[in-house]
């Protein structure tokens, strides 16, 4: 006999069995090994720090490379500690459209498309904000409004977390072009885009 | 010699050939049955979770997929965001439901909600939200139609073969960038020219079979 290995057939047969299911177990588990692999992504859970997170808060008193803000008109809407009347860039209308964009997205919900103050989370229980074209804001310099969109005011929460530095300016910029637009007659409006507003406001 | 086997075991040889093919294709078929079945790809599976949290509830009242998911447009990683974030709103809204309580309670206690992961793509798979949303792959053609989902679900596989329809064609599913976030689009009758108008405006390079090269995903 040349197979002494294997007594009978049905024995082969258990083996050959055996040694593919073994295969294909391992299979499966390297390939779960590569399917979460020994990293971490963003947010994930981590048993190795005690808060269970793998996403770590920046050490106290320390700034990450990039983000020390040294520019106060920039950052902080204010020159030697007072509120600014400018804007530290130019506004073109890349800029204006880029705010309009973003205040649809982070500010209509409560201040509503044309910032007089009753948006949707307004309807649904949440305090009234001032309209913008109440005559107090109308007189407010820029960077009071930079400085509400960075740390908030009053049940408002700040919006520093959820809009990057430029994009605040951005919507401050269209906040402004808002107030201007509810004061403005049809002569403020240049002779090339009179054809185009007429054209849209005839149904 | 005496004779083993009765003659009947020509017709058994043969039916056991037959039939053994047919078992060993029909596992086959099984098994790749089993690879596409909800029960492996989670399509159409809600997650339960913590809280639950309807997109369908929170786009009826207009708010965009950024005001949460802030990071989409510049990061490889949408962002699934902080309670903070929940807060802005439901400190007035809802602030005594007992449904939010798991939200209130994170917030005070500064721990962050643990949300199930839906779509979790393999690791040895790289994927850039950024990339395909300024390429003007809109969230509904992978996501599908997240404002009409109470709870979400994946409405596709997320499997290569999947992603590779797209990256064979994707003048069959781009669209313009201003429409990306618009959940409601739908493709023209003249997607294909349109698609590939937009992909050279997006300056997506397809020549060369680019977008199948192993190493854009798998790096
Ligand atoms: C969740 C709703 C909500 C959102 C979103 C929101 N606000 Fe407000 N905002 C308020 C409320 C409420 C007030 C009034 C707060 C108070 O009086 O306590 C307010 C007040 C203001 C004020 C006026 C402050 C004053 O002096 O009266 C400005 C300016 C303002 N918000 C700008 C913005 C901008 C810009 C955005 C978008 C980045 C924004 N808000 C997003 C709710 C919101």
């Amino acid at each position: 006999m040349k197979f002494t290995m294997f007594h009978s057939i049905r024995g082969g047969l258990a083996f050959l069995g055996a040694a593919l299911l073994i295969a294909a177990s391992t299979g499966c588990e390297l390939r779960r090994a590569m399917y979460d692999q020994p990293k971490l992504l963003p947010l994930q859970a981590s048993d190795f720090f005690e808060d269970g997170m793998a996403s770590r808060y920046l050490v106290d008193h320390t700034i990450a490379r990039g983000h020390l803000e040294e520019d106060e008109h920039l950052f902080a809407g204010t020159v030697d500690g007072t509120m600014v009347e400018t804007f530290p860039f130019p506004i073109t209308t890349e800029v204006m459209k880029r705010g309009q964009e973003r205040f649809q997205i982070f500010c209509a919900p409560c201040h509503d498309r044309s910032g007089s103050g009753n948006g949707m989370i307004v309807q649904r229980g949440f305090k009234q904000p001032t309209s913008y074209h109440d005559q107090r804001l109308v007189d407010m310099p820029v960077g009071y409004f930079y400085m509400v969109i960075k740390n908030g005011f009053g049940l408002m929460s700040g919006y520093a977390p959820q809009i990057p530095v430029e994009d605040r300016w951005a919507i401050v910029a269209y906040i402004r072009a808002l107030q201007y637009s509810q004061r403005a007659s049809l002569d403020d409006v240049p002779e090339t885009m009179l054809a185009e507003l007429e054209a849209e406001s005839t149904p | 010699m005496t004779q083993i086997f009765h003659p009947s075991a020509n017709t058994l040889a043969r039916v056991s050939i037959v039939a053994g093919f047919f078992s060993i294709a029909g596992l086959l078929v099984l098994g790749d049955a089993l690879q596409k079945s909800t029960y492996v790809t989670e399509v159409n599976m809600p997650r339960e979770q913590v809280v639950p949290f309807s997109h369908k509830h929170h786009m009826a009242m207009g708010l965009d997929c950024r005001y949460c998911h802030t990071s989409v447009e510049e990061e490889a990683f949408a962002g699934i965001p902080p309670t903070r974030t929940c807060m802005n709103c439901h400190k007035l809204v809802w602030n005594e439901a007992p449904i939010l309580q798991p939200v209130r309670d994170s917030w005070m206690n500064n721990k962050p909600l643990e949300w199930n992961r839906v779509h979790d793509l393999p690791q040895f798979a790289y994927f850039n939200h950024s990339a395909h949303v300024n390429a003007g792959v809109g969230c509904s053609t992978c996501h599908g139609r997240v404002d009409e989902m109470p709870l979400v679900h994946k409405q596709n596989t997320l499997y290569m073969s999947w992603c590779l329809d797209c990256h064979r064609a994707p003048e069959n599913f781009v669209r313009p960038r201003d429409q990306v976030f618009n959940m409601a689009w739908e493709p023209p009758a003249d997607q294909v020219e349109e698609g590939k108008k937009l992909l050279e405006l997006h300056k997506v390079d397809t020549s060369n079979f680019r977008m199948l090269d192993c190493y854009k995903c798998h790096r």
